[in-house]
């Protein structure tokens, strides 16, 4: 709507602008032509004695202002009407095409953008997902390996504990062993170098006596 | 070998209207050229409408936008519908100087009768602008703001003597720029020609001094042809913006 406005305005002020240039033309052509009459030679006359300069000879004033108001007011009125609203639409349709192809850019961009984004956002979600699952199967290994060293833990105390029974089995053995031994040993080295009859019983509550004692 | 015959006014078509003698003549011709290269120029610039543009329609577009940035800048926003005029304006005044700088061509700018008319329409257009859209009140204009008003009757005599040697300053400024030139660009050629004629084989050598001064000459008369347009455009802007603001 504006434009609308403004070229009106413009065929306005051409149509004003037209009628001044020609009132003007008109005015300027009387007075020149009637200074023309008096003026030429006087003012100049003493220095360009051959006709002086072509550009003060009056005579010539009529003919140009006449063809420079002609061409001028042709000029202006092709200018105007026809030549520069053209220029004005060429360059108004280049202008919007520019704006329209940089908006259409700009919402690209702003779609690419978004699928930047969503990529970024599946990029995190896959990344924290196999993060989850590394640390799942991290603490199941490590859970198994607990496991297994409980297992092996309980497993090393039993056979400790079983070795530790033969052992003292073994020594409870041997210590009776060395009892009834010793029990004989006495009744025999009793009998042989005292004569004395020392009965089984006496002989291993003896050697028990010192055992005991020997022991504490 | 006169340098001023190249200013001469030729009729080529003797019309008579009214009592005035209207002839078309070389400097109309060239007048007519100017319309028709500066019409063409656009038109068959711009006729691809293209998106890309080739080299024509570059040059249209450079030139539409050229002014278009100069009436904005210098005129303001409000000056969008005095575009055409300041286009107009700048266009004919630069083709008129640039067809001027072909050999055997006429320069109209050179005319102190073509730009004074130029000068004056701006003028007229300016404060015609100025009294439509401010009435009486703008002849506040030629009292500047804030000052004192003992100084009235020194300033204001001052302002409206400017005010009006507005067309003359800028009718001399683009017809003494063109005459001087040209006329300057003449000489130095007559210097070559009469220094070959005159000292033979010797002035063949001399000769190329001035025929150098000429090369680089003819390449400033280029940037004046443009500067000058250029010039005129934008004081037309200026006026057009104090007619629009009276500051």
């Amino acid at each position: 709507m504006p434009n609308l406005l403004a070229k009106r305005r413009l065929v306005r002020w051409s149509g004003a602008a037209g009628a001044s240039l020609a009132t003007l033309t008109v005015l300027a052509g009387n007075v020149l032509a009637a200074t023309a009459e008096h003026a030429p030679e006087a003012a100049h006359g003493g220095e360009h004695a051959a006709g002086g300069l072509p550009q003060l000879n009056p005579a010539t004033f009529p003919t140009q202002i006449f063809w420079l108001a002609l061409t001028f007011i042709t000029l202006y009125y092709l200018l105007s009407k026809k030549a520069l609203p053209r220029v004005a639409e060429v360059l108004e349709e280049r202008q919007e095409r520019i704006s329209r192809d940089l908006s259409k850019a700009a919402s690209l961009k702003e779609e690419a953008e978004g699928a930047m984004a969503q990529v970024d956002q599946s990029l995190a979600g896959a990344r924290s997902e196999a993060q989850a699952l590394i640390a799942q199967v991290a603490a199941e290994i490590d859970a198994n390996n607990h496991a297994r060293q409980a297992q092996l833990n309980a497993e090393n105390a039993e056979r400790l504990r079983s070795a530790e029974a033969n052992i003292a089995a073994a020594k409870e053995q041997a210590i009776a062993n060395v009892r009834s031994i010793s029990a004989d040993i006495a009744r025999d080295v009793a009998g042989r170098l005292a004569g004395l009859n020392v009965d089984a019983a006496q002989a291993d509550a003896a050697v028990a006596a010192v055992i005991e004692e020997r022991r504490s | 070998m006169d340098p001023l015959h190249q200013f001469q006014i030729n009729p080529i078509l003797q019309i008579v209207i009214a009592g005035y003698d209207v002839s078309f003549t070389n400097s109309a011709f060239f007048m007519v050229v100017a319309v028709a290269l500066i019409y063409a120029l656009l038109v068959f610039g711009m006729s691809g409408r293209a998106l890309v543009p080739g080299r024509l329609q570059s040059l249209a577009e450079i030139f539409y936008e050229f002014v278009a940035n100069m009436v904005r800048d210098n005129a303001g926003h409000d000056a969008r519908p005095y575009f055409p005029f300041v286009f107009a304006i700048f266009m004919f005044v630069l083709f008129g100087n640039l067809v001027g700088m072909i050999p055997f061509t006429f320069t109209f700018t050179s005319h102190i009768i073509v730009t004074f008319t130029l000068a004056a329409t701006v003028f007229v257009f300016v404060t015609v602008l100025a009294l439509m859209k401010h009435g009486l009140h703008f002849f506040s204009f030629f009292m500047p703001h804030g000052a004192p008003v003992m100084l009235a009757p020194i300033l204001i005599p001052i302002e409206v003597i400017s005010y009006l040697m507005r067309p003359v300053s800028l009718s001399i400024r683009l017809f003494a720029n063109m005459m001087a030139g040209h006329t300057m660009l003449k000489v130095f050629a007559g210097f070559t020609v009469m220094m070959i004629s005159g000292l033979g084989a010797v002035g063949f050598l001399a000769g190329l001094v001035p025929l150098a001064i000429n090369i680089a000459l003819t390449g400033f008369e280029f940037l004046v042809a443009f500067l000058q347009a250029y010039v005129f455009s934008i004081l037309t802007c200026l006026y057009i913006r104090d007619a629009l603001e009276l500051h």
